[in-house]
This record gives C-alpha cells, structure tokens and sequence, in this order.
C-alpha cells in the first residue's frame, strides 16, 4: 500500500530524517513510535505531502507521489488527522464530515446556485453518507453542535470521521490519543481495530500511548534522530533492546 | 434555504412591491434603486470575505468595469444592453483573474492594499481613457428586455430588485452547498483543507470571480439606469463603502450584505439635513458601530433573536 | 534638456520626501502593532491645515505655531490610538482595517466641517529668491522641505537607536511576546508609536503645504502613495520608506513631466502591485528576513 524508499528531510542544516525506508502492507495497522522529535510527525508530513522529502520516494498504492500536492495524495485517497487539531470549528459536526466528501463530489458554484438535479442529488448523497458515519464513529447525537464545542476526546475522534467520509485507502493518525482518558483511549482503540477489519483500510499512526500501540498494531516502526531503528511485530520490538536504550535515554515510555 | 432566509426573502419582496405605494415621487424610489445596486456589489463582497475570508478594498474597480463596459459597447457598437452587460461581467471576470493569480498569495493588509492598488489604476484608466476623460459621458441606453424599455424609475426599481432577490437566492444556495462549505472550510483551516482534498486556489479564485461578477453586474445596472457616468462614482470611496456596508451589516451572512447597503446608502440621504457635517456623523457613524456592534448588525440581531426564541434563527 | 530635468528631479525630491514621511510613520505603526493605519495620510492634511490656523487665523509665530500644530497631531494620534485601536485590541485584522479607515473618514469630516472644500496655502518659511542650478529653478521652501526630512529621519535615527524607549520599540517590533517577557510596557509602545507617526505625517503637512497646497482630502492618496514607498523598501524598515519615498516621487514627477501627468498616480500604484506581487520583502529586503516577520 505504501512504500518508503530513502526518504530524507532537513530543515536549516538539520537532519529531521535520514534515509527512512519501510513498507506497509494493505489492510494492516502500522504505528510509527519514537522519542520526541524523532521525526514521526515529519515523517508524516512527507507522506501526506504537506512538506515534501529533500530525497527518497514515496509509493502509494504502486505510484510515486512526492512532487504531487497535498490535495491530489489526498484525492488519491490518502487522508489524515493532525496533532494539533485542525477541525473547522465554526462548523457543525455534521458539516464536518460533509467537507471530507469534498474531495468525491463535484458541483461548482454555478450548479451549486442553480440547484441543478445532479447537484442536489450529490447534495443527498454525501449528507446520507456522513450520517451513516457519524453513527460509525458514534457522534450522531452531536449532528448540529458545534465542532469547538466538542469535549477533545469526541474532537479527535470527529476528525478520524471527517478523515473516513474522503473514503481513504490509507488513513494517517497523528497521535490520536493525545488528550484522552483512559475510557476514550480504549474507545479509540476498537474504532481503529474496526475500520481496519470492517472498511479495510490500511492504517498508519503516530502514537505516545504504548498500550494502545501494543494492543492495536500488526506491525511497528521505531524512530530516532530520523532514524530507523527498529522495525517488527509488537513483542518483537517489546524486547528489542536497541529501543530500550532510546526510550531509557529519553524519558520514561 | 433555511425558514429563516425564506422569511426574511418574503419580507424583503413584501417591502419592495409595497414601497412605490408607501413613498410619493420619485426620490425614495431612487434612493432605493442605489440601495440594491450596492446590495449587489455588497452582497459579493460578503461571500468573498465572510465565507471565503478574503479581503477587498477594489470592488469598485470591478463595479467601474462593469459600469463602463457596459456603457461602451452599448453605445458605441450598438450592442443590445443585455448583451453588453454580460460581455462587461466577463471582461470583468477575465480582470478578476488577473488580479487573483498574484493576489492571491497575500494575506490581511498586503490581500487589501493589493486590491486596492488594482481599484485605483482602474480608476486611473477611465480617467484617462474612458470617454470624456474626467468629466465623463453620457446617453447611455437603458436596458431593453424582450421589448420593453425600463426608463421609469419605478420600473427600474422593482428590475433591479428582482435582481437583488435573485441573486441572495442564488447565493444562498451556493453558501448552503458543497461549495459553500468549502469556502467556510478553507476559512476555518487551510491546512485540514488541503489535506481534504480541497482545491483551495481555485476555490479562492471563483470566490473572487464571483464578487467581480456581481460587482461588474451592478456597475452596469447602475449606468444603464442614471444613463451618465464618469470615473469619480467607480473611486476608491466606493470600495471603501462597500467594505463598511458588509463590515456594518455583518460578513457572516448574505443578509448583512443587504442591510448594510441600504443603510450605508439611505444615511447620506438622512445627512443631507447636517450640510457640512455629513462627512463628519458619517464618519463617526462608521466608527462608533465598529468599536460597539463588531460582529455587524445582521448577525447580532439574529444572535438576540436566537436567545429570545431559544431556536434556531436563519443560518449562513 | 538637462534643465528640464533637473527641474523634474527637484520637483520629485519634493513630494518625495513627504511620501517618505508617511511611509516612515506606517513603518512605526505597522512595527508596533502589525496595523497598517489607512488614516496615515490625514495626518500630514492635519499638519498643513493646522498650521495656516496657527499661522493666518491666529496670527501665532512660525515657531509656537509649528510646534503647537506638532503637538496637536501628536494628540490627535494619542486619542485614535486610546479611544480606537486600544479598545479592538486582538480583534482580527479585518476590523482593524476598517477601523483606521473609518478613522481616517472622520478626520476627514471633521477637517472638513472646520476648513471647508477649499485648499489652503500660506508663506514659505522664508522669503527670497529662488536658486537656480543649471538654470532650473529651486524655491527655497523646497530646501526647507527637504532639510526638515532630513531631520526627522535623523531624529528617528537617533530615537530609535539612542534612547531606551526606541530600543523598547524595536524589540517590540521584533517580538512584542518576548519584550513584554522582559518587562517593557507594550501598551505604550503602541500608543507613542502612533503619536510619533501623527507627528512626522504633521511635519511632512508643513513644510509641504507652501508648495503643493493642501484641503481636507489629501489624505488618501498620500496614503497610498505613502504606503508605497514603506512597501518599496520592505515594511517594517525605516531606512527603505526614505529611499522608496524618494524614488516614488521621482519616477511619479518624471511620468509626469516627459509622458503625461494623467497617469502620474498610477506609477506609484503599479510599482505597488509589482512589488507585492513579485518581492512582497521589497526590493531591498531579503525573503527570509521577511519570512520571520509576521506576514
């Protein structure tokens, strides 16, 4: 599904990644872990096109895609949810979700002011679809509100519907724990086990939270100094002893 | 559309039959045909800031455009009128364009001195090339359609306001669209836009058309209606008027556009009486209700109205 | 042919130099505060009219004059800024926008009430024959014009680098988180900043007025002109508003003199645009230092 092959990154004569290759497998789950600034959200960036690597490819679903914008990865089907959050917070919750339809649906300004029948029927169609995505990711009863009014739990999760309504092959998770409790981050964690198994689409995220890791991922990358360190199953990087050391050195995991 | 547009549509319409009844002669109904002419450039400016959140200190460039376009083809290639004008919305569409590309990438304060840069040579260029110079010209035709001529002023009023009418709906239904979102998105978070697939500059540059098209549209209605024009009406204090009626009537929504134009357009009108003041109350008008009604009048009344009810009042 | 020129020449260092005192008091502001202040321009109408009040109307010497004309932009910029900018503080850019415009318009009104349509002239600051060189004709108010900007830029120079309250300022304008960090009093950065730019629009108005007679809606245009020049030079950096107001006004009297005064205005406008559009630093600023600044 998605192939990485050399890629580096510097920012002012600083090395953010050094020659990170790895490949992920259709329909798995894959984290990305590491000490801070390790690179993951760099890494991520790269991917998604936001800011493109200095050299190395990247491969998604068998087409190089570094050199092509944000919106075209995006439309071929790679999307994403941030760190720092980036809901549109002036919209509702429903509206939301309706904006990641966007990127699968076509009337312009005149069809849209005209109300021409093909518009108002895509109109129909993406309001249904959202609805039945806001009842996967269990937020129907927030239809109306306001996006920032959301508590950050519901806001994260919001933001991974927003991500599934653009009808992704590829979904980045950039640390969607962030902020939870120990409740939600159970939630969160069977809503990504689900849209694998039930929407099989393939996962990557970014993550602090080692026991949602653990228990979610098929496979696991480990980060340090843009560098891959290390690269296996959950128990084999449990036990690897390389990873140990950098998180030893860093704080405590 | 929403009940709360659909009412404050039928009330408008109501006001609009009603008002040659209401007011004898001619003056109000003149007054009132200036108000829905700026509604429209107003109107414009609103999705392109509110929605869109870009800023314009040239509209009147696009109104001049569309204003003198208009007039020359009509008058000097003896093109019908309705046809000159939709050549003028293009010919300001295509300037729309050129100024987009450039523009486009500023922010803020560089988006607003840029545009009104452009609002100036504009009016620059009339001056020096429009016909008659400074002092302009005159014997525009008015619009023909399907045989009548609309030369009364009660005819042009209840036209140009059937206008005004179409195009809220028409803009409405864009703001309440896939499209509309968009430009709310794009608003809310660029970079969650982008991530969403949105086409945010060419997003960014319909908007902008847009509010060219309807500028250059009313322009045009203007000229064709007072049948003299010269370049001191196209000026960058129409830009600046157009920027206070959407600021006072409030961006977020259409209607703000609306009654901002009316009152940015009656108040001279009120002032007359105050001579040498005018600019003065003016001036202090504008300012007082920027420091005091920030949001803009419309969507604070309907902030109030939601709290009285404990609705929902009308959106977008 | 050269005379000509010269004439040209002299006659844009002139209004050269106003440009550049307005593009100098958006620099402050816009420093300060990240505000461009569309009511810049009001202040060198406010100097000019001011001063034919003192100097004809109230018959007061060319000194007290100056300076009470000084002293009331000085006010004048005080009051917009309290009464104004202070209370919108952090509101978004927008309504600051519309603000300094709405403030500018109320000027105008308010100038206009006290002065009428009519422009305004009084004598230069002294009389006698003009000079020539290479046979153009230098009045000696166009000296005056260019000597008094030579000083405010020097004084500028000098507030700025020398005093503890120019230094507060600029490390203000580099980052007004950080120099509230280390305890300078932001509040009143901001508000000498505009007093400061009320006060050289003010100096720019008289010194110019004997020349190019002023009324009550100059402002504008000298705005933009204004802007222009700070824009030139890259906004935000004094010593580029002196150039760019400079070469404005040559080009804006050159365009006018040898192709036609007519599209004298939009010289200084297309200048703007090409440089927004392709070196939104200015043409002596660098891209990354730009990149630092708030854009």
């Amino acid at each position: 599904m998605l192939e990485l092959n050399g890629i580096s990154k510097e920012f002012g004569g600083v090395r953010a990644l050094s020659n990170v290759s790895f490949t992920v497998k259709a329909g798995s789950v894959s984290a990305l872990i590491g000490p801070n600034g390790a690179g993951k959200s760099t890494l991520l960036n790269a991917i998604s096109g936001i800011d493109p690597p200095d050299q190395g490819e990247v491969v998604f679903a068998g087409e190089r895609v570094n050199g092509l914008s944000p919106m075209t990865i995006a439309r071929r089907g790679l999307s994403r949810t941030f760190q720092h959050l980036e809901l549109f917070g002036d919209m509702t919750v429903l509206e939301n979700v309706i904006v990641g339809r966007n990127a699968r649906t076509k009337a312009g300004f005149l069809a849209s002011g005209l109300r021409l029948p093909f518009a108002l029927r895509e109109e129909r169609e993406s309001r249904k679809t959202s609805e039945e995505i806001l009842d996967y990711i269990k937020l129907s009863h927030h239809r109306d509100d306001l996006a920032s009014n959301l508590p950050i739990g519901e806001q994260r999760v919001l933001e991974i519907g927003r991500a599934l309504a653009t009808e992704p092959k590829l979904l980045l998770l950039d640390e969607p724990a962030a902020g939870l409790n120990m409740r939600e981050t159970r939630d969160l964690g069977e809503l990504i086990k689900r849209i694998r198994t039930e929407k099989g689409i393939t996962i990557i995220l970014v993550e602090h939270d080692m026991d949602l890791v653990m228990s979610i991922s098929d496979a696991i990358t480990v980060l340090n100094f843009g560098e891959v360190i290390a690269r296996g199953t959950p128990l084999e990087i449990q036990k690897n002893p390389l990873v140990i050391a950098a998180y030893l050195g860093d704080e405590e995991a | 559309m929403g009940r709360g547009n659909f009412m404050a549509l039928a009330l408008m319409l109501l006001g609009v039959a009603g008002m040659p009844f209401l007011t004898s002669g001619s003056y109000a109904l003149t007054v009132g045909i200036f108000a829905g002419i700026n509604a429209l450039v107003a109107i414009g400016l609103c999705i392109l800031m509110g929605s869109a959140g870009q800023v314009s200190l040239g509209q009147a460039g696009f109104y001049g455009i569309g204003a003198y376009v208009s007039s020359v083809l009509s008058i000097k290639f003896g093109l019908p009128v309705a046809l000159s004008m939709i050549a003028a919305m293009a010919v300001a569409s295509f300037a729309a364009v050129l100024l987009a590309v450039p523009a486009l990438r500023l922010k803020g304060h560089y988006l607003a001195v840029a545009t009104l840069g452009f609002g100036e040579i504009i009016n620059v260029l009339l001056n020096e090339w429009g016909p008659g110079g400074p002092s302009g010209f005159g014997d525009i035709p008015h619009l023909t359609l399907f045989g009548y001529t609309l030369s009364s002023t009660t005819a042009n009023f209840y036209f140009i306001w059937i206008c005004v009418a179409a195009v809220i709906i028409f803009s409405l239904n864009i703001l309440n669209s896939r499209t509309g979102r968009s430009l709310r998105a794009i608003h809310g978070s660029e970079t969650a836009s982008i991530a969403m697939g949105l086409d945010i500059v060419a997003l960014k540059m319909k908007v902008f058309i847009l509010s060219a098209v309807y500028a250059s549209f009313a322009g045009a209605l203007y000229a064709h209606y007072v049948t003299f024009i010269s370049p001191s009406s196209f000026n960058l204090f129409y830009s600046v008027l157009a920027l206070m009626m959407v600021v006072l009537g409030g961006i977020t929504n259409v209607w703000g556009g609306v009654a901002g134009a009316i009152i940015i357009t009656i108040l001279p009108e009120l002032l007359r009486k105050f001579e040498e003041f005018d600019v003065l109350v003016y001036g202090l008008i504008l300012t007082l209700s920027l420091l005091f009604l920030r949001k803009g009048i419309v969507p604070l009344l309907i902030e109030k109205a939601v709290r009285l009810k404990g609705g929902s009042g009308a959106r977008a | 042919m050269f005379t000509v020129f010269l004439q040209f020449l002299f006659s844009g260092l002139t209004v050269g130099a106003v440009y550049a005192l307005v593009g100098m008091g958006f620099n402050i502001i816009y420093n300060s505060t990240s505000i461009i202040n569309m009511a810049q321009g009001e202040f060198v109408v406010i100097g000019g009219l001011l001063m034919w009040f003192f100097t004809e109307s109230v018959k007061l010497p060319f000194f007290l004059a100056a300076g009470l004309t000084i002293l009331s932009a000085g006010l004048v910029g005080l009051l917009m800024e309290r009464l104004t900018i202070r209370p919108l503080k952090s509101a978004d850019l927008l309504l600051m926008i519309m603000v300094t415009i709405a403030v500018s318009i109320l000027m105008r009104g308010v100038l206009m009430f006290k002065f009428g349509k009519d422009p305004y002239t009084y004598a230069p600051f002294t009389e006698g024959e003009p000079f020539t060189v290479a046979g153009a004709v230098i009045q000696q108010q166009t000296l005056w014009v260019i000597g008094v900007t030579a000083c405010c830029i020097v004084m500028l120079y000098i507030f700025f680098n020398k005093t503890m309250m120019g230094k507060a300022m600029r490390a203000c304008a580099v980052d007004t988180t950080a120099a509230k960090l280390v305890g300078i009093n932001v509040s009143r950065v901001v508000m000498i900043s505009f007093v400061l730019s009320a006060m050289v629009g003010a100096i720019g108005g008289i010194a110019i007025t004997p020349i190019s007679l002023m009324e009550y809606d100059k402002g504008p245009m000298l705005a933009v002109k204004g802007f222009c020049a700070a824009i030139m030079g890259g906004l935000g950096r004094g010593r580029g508003a002196v150039i760019g107001g400079f070469a404005i006004g040559i080009l804006e009297s050159m365009t006018a003199g040898y192709l036609h005064s007519g599209m004298k205005d939009a010289v200084a406008l297309v200048i703007m645009l090409a440089i927004l559009f392709f070196r939104p630093a200015g043409l002596f600023g660098s891209v990354a230092m730009s990149r630092l600044r708030k854009f």
